[in-house]
């Protein structure tokens, strides 16, 4: 391939990242309540806006350049090692686009109780800290080999699932999830439509997330034949992925959830992208109904056992099915040497990650109120933050599902 | 509890980094899953303290 053609390819690809975002804006809106609806967007909105611009201003010098000095030292904030003007510079774009997507995978998370100030915050650490550390930390070998994560298993999705896990817990379940024996209420998802069809945007978002993630880091000569194979393997994992979870619901509640199969097709995206352009087509259908069994139990088990209000499903979906993508690209590897990096991968952001990122939040939690009052969290949060519903015509406040 | 869970979670990405740049072999290979141990202790510990009590429990 030459050097015009990849760019004309990558650039094709990087296009398509944005549905990426805008399924998961769907998705987490859908999941939600209705009366939180316009804030969910609201918040996804000003989410990436802001990661694009923390990265931009500071987050990029604390990545840096690849192959560049650690931490960005001598490289100065706002991108300034980017020359913009020619065909390379193209290679900063995807970094900006997946921070953007990682900032908003808390907001599954913490859906329905956290103020837009809080996650704004919230987002200006993760896009200027904790995100550019990991993904620095990412590009440097480990012994003689990298990180096999092309498409942003870890660096996007467990960096932020795990996050999500951190505000979860910090926040504290919605009002009537849990009853005093902690017994889980069922809060059902306002809008299945929006999750579905966001479920299918993510799609086509990661088939150029997977792609551009892979075209930066092999030869462009492999780029061609490579391509064929990570849209083959991204496409297969999620089928996979949402079949698994179907059966899997199928099983153990007598009928396939619709909400769960969405969480399924997400995770077989989230688990193919460590080893998108390695995996055997065999393979990475295997990481995929792995990962849509995995999924449907996580959602049980954290809701069920470990009593963490995830209205979303995003720890399962995206810190357990893109911890499950490390581990499968190592296994799927062939090589011990390729596992072990995957393993120093894992214990990283096990280890160094998730306690920046719950340390840091407890401490802006600190100066700044992230739960809204119990009143605003009854009345909803469109109309207690933003002063308008997302559906001023319609009766949406029933709350028969709640345990009294 | 939750302190104590954290620090061993850092503690072992502590052994582990500092395990690849010291160590090769078999060595490596056991004190990374040595250091992954100590770090599913942190996690454990973390996830107790973050348990509420409930009616039952008390």
């Amino acid at each position: 391939m030459t050097a015009d053609a990849w760019f004309a390819v990558y650039l094709l690809f990087i296009l398509v990242v944005p549905l990426a975002i805008a399924g998961l804006a769907l998705i987490n809106t859908g999941l939600g309540r209705s009366r939180s609806a316009a804030h969910a967007m609201t918040s996804s909105l000003c989410v990436l806006s802001l990661a694009i611009l923390i990265y931009f201003a500071w987050g990029g010098a604390v990545e840096g350049a690849v192959g560049g000095p650690y931490f960005g030292v001598g490289l100065g904030p706002f991108l300034r090692y980017v020359p913009w003007t020619n065909a390379s510079s193209a290679a900063s774009l995807l970094p900006i686009l997946s921070v953007a997507l990682s900032a908003m995978i808390p907001l599954g998370s913490a859906a329905d109780r956290w103020r837009l100030s809080g996650a704004c915050f919230s987002t200006a650490v993760f896009a200027g800290i904790i995100y550019p550390l990991f993904a620095r930390w990412a590009a440097h070998p480990h012994g003689m080999t990298f990180l096999l994560d092309a498409g942003g298993s870890g660096r996007i999705q467990a960096t932020g699932g795990l996050t999500a896990l951190s505000l979860s817990w910090l926040l504290g379940p919605r009002i009537g999830k849990y009853s005093a024996n902690g017994m889980p209420a069922a809060i059902p998802a306002h809008n299945g439509v929006f999750v579905l069809f966001g479920c299918m945007l993510a799609w086509i978002g990661w088939l150029g997330l997977n792609s551009t993630g892979a075209m930066l880091h092999i030869p462009p000569g492999l780029a061609a034949e490579r391509l064929v194979l990570i849209v083959f393997n991204t496409s297969s994992a999620a089928a996979a992925a949402s079949l698994a979870a179907a059966a899997t619901t199928r099983a153990r509640f007598r009928r396939p959830d619709a909400s769960l199969i969405a969480n399924g097709w997400m995770a077989g995206l989230v688990s193919t992208s460590a080893g998108c352009a390695t995996l055997k087509p065999a393979t990475a259908i295997l990481t995929g109904l792995v990962a849509g069994v995995i999924v449907v139990l996580a959602v049980e088990f954290f809701e069920l056992h470990l009593k963490v209000d995830d209205p979303c499903g995003s720890i399962s979906v995206h810190a357990v099915g893109g911890l499950w993508g490390l581990l499968a690209a190592g296994i799927f590897s062939g090589s011990s040497a390729q596992f072990m990096a995957q393993l120093v991968g894992i214990a990283t952001l096990l280890g160094l990650i998730f306690p920046m990122s719950y340390g840091l939040n407890w401490l802006l939690s600190r100066f700044i109120p992230y739960r809204v009052s119990i009143d605003g969290e009854r009345q909803g949060l469109d109309l207690h933050e933003l002063g308008a519903d997302a559906y001023p015509e319609f009766v949406v406040h029933a709350d028969e599902f709640l345990q009294r | 509890m939750k302190l104590l869970g954290f620090l061993l979670l850092l503690s072992g990405w502590g052994i582990v980094e500092t395990a690849f740049y010291l160590l090769h072999g078999n060595a490596l290979s056991a004190f990374i899953l040595a250091g992954l141990g100590v770090e599913v202790l942190g996690l454990v510990l973390v996830t107790r303290a973050h348990l509420p009590a409930t009616e039952d429990s008390r």
